[in-house]
């Protein structure tokens, strides 16, 4: 069509995309261990104590990434879903198969974590406040998605099925992330956010922030590997599958 | 107009859909979600007749007063303040002059009866001495009010 430009159409097929996967996978797994290592050490050797809550402040480095990450992923799979029920590509359907179970372990660790936050510096270990309860229905449009796509015996139905499941739910990232703002919640408001300058240390927001990156190569890193056995066990049929290396042995 | 456009038309179409239904819902049940209700909605008669619910605000400075195993502090908005006794454990973060959610009654004489207190942090992260820097900054301008 147009040869000034790499063909990104190419990549949509699943026989090209399994081995640009592959290649790329070692990257991103390189990145999430420097940018996981030099986090990590941030987090807990270099960011100063709170003034208020001590050393239990330090699960923000984990907590606070792994949200973002729950409704952003939420985000990309809905858009994958959205972009295979609108064009019809194998590999949309693929991708968001791919995300959904690293999206629910962001959502649960990020439940999972505030509750640890929660019992020594609120009094509580959970609370039925906006945000709280949004995330955990995020949690659930996860596993709904999860269990709808592997309760429908023909991948492509399972996806269009998934991919209105996953488009209706979208509905749901906006509350979360406006709840602090819209309702009154025992949760704070966001300390890092576009509109404003953010409200925390300096070493402590590049702790946050590298730990996001981190958060990021590693969801990346995992999905191309989940996609990557999913083009395999749904291609099984085909002839380049058969012919691949791996496979033949 | 060509298949593809009117999938795409159509799944616009029904995230609009979707996401003006939740905003309806949302909208109608916006009093239901707020987790409290402030001093100021309590003294305006908001406060749901003899059940439980929970008032937000801070906790006046230098109200807190022990009395045996009991705590008195009163919850304010700076507009309005409602007294509350409470009988159990703090948590770490509940001080005078930071937020605190408390579930109870009101009785008949106006104090609130607390069966949980909480307390309610703020988005702010700093290390102690920017702490210390902010409190004197406070002080000082207080000093030339």
């Amino acid at each position: 069509m147009n040869n000034r430009f790499i063909n990104w159409f190419r990549f949509a097929s699943p026989q090209s995309f399994y081995p640009l996967a592959g290649k790329m996978i070692p990257w991103f797994w390189g990145l999430t261990a420097i940018f996981g290592v030099v986090g990590l050490w941030i987090s807990f050797f270099v960011a100063p104590t709170d003034a208020v809550q001590g050393e239990g402040y330090r699960i923000i480095f984990i907590h606070v990434p792994a949200s973002w990450m729950s409704m952003f992923i939420y985000l990309v799979m809905a858009a994958w879903a959205g972009l295979g029920l609108a064009l019809n590509t194998r590999l949309s359907g693929m991708m968001a198969q791919a995300l959904a179970p690293t999206g629910a372990l962001m959502a649960f660790i990020s439940l999972w974590t505030g509750a640890f936050w929660g019992k020594p510096m609120w009094g509580t270990w959970w609370v039925w406040d906006a945000r709280l309860t949004s995330e955990l229905i995020l949690f659930f449009l996860y596993i709904g998605f999860i269990a709808l796509q592997a309760a429908i015996d023909d991948a492509r139905r399972a996806d269009k099925a998934g991919a209105i499941l996953a488009l209706v739910g979208v509905v749901n990232v906006p509350i979360i992330y406006f709840s602090v703002k819209w309702w009154n919640t025992l949760h704070q408001g966001a300390s890092v956010s576009v509109m404003k300058s953010p409200s925390m240390a300096q070493t402590m927001l590049w702790g946050m922030l590298i730990m996001a990156l981190c958060f990021w190569m590693y969801s990346i890193a995992v999905a191309l590997m989940r996609v990557r056995a999913i083009i395999l066990e749904r291609e099984t049929h085909t002839e380049w599958v058969k012919e691949l290396p791996e496979v033949k042995q | 107009m060509k298949l593809r456009h009117k999938r795409i038309a159509l799944i616009a179409g029904g995230l609009a859909a979707v996401g003006l239904a939740a905003a309806f819902v949302l909208n109608a049940l916006d009093s239901n979600i707020a987790l409290y209700i402030t001093p100021s909605e309590v003294a305006a008669g908001k406060a749901p007749q003899g059940r439980a619910f929970r008032i937000g605000g801070m906790v006046r400075e230098g109200s807190l007063r022990r009395d045996n195993l009991t705590v008195h502090f009163v919850i304010t908005d700076t507009a309005k303040d409602i007294p509350v006794a409470y009988t159990g454990i703090l948590p770490d973060l509940f001080k005078e002059g930071k937020g605190a959610v408390i579930q109870g009654r009101l009785d008949d004489a106006g104090v609130f009866t607390a069966t949980e207190v909480l307390a309610k942090h703020d988005e702010n992260y700093m290390p102690p001495e920017a702490q210390h820097a902010v409190e004197q900054a406070q002080r000082a301008q207080k000093t030339l009010q």
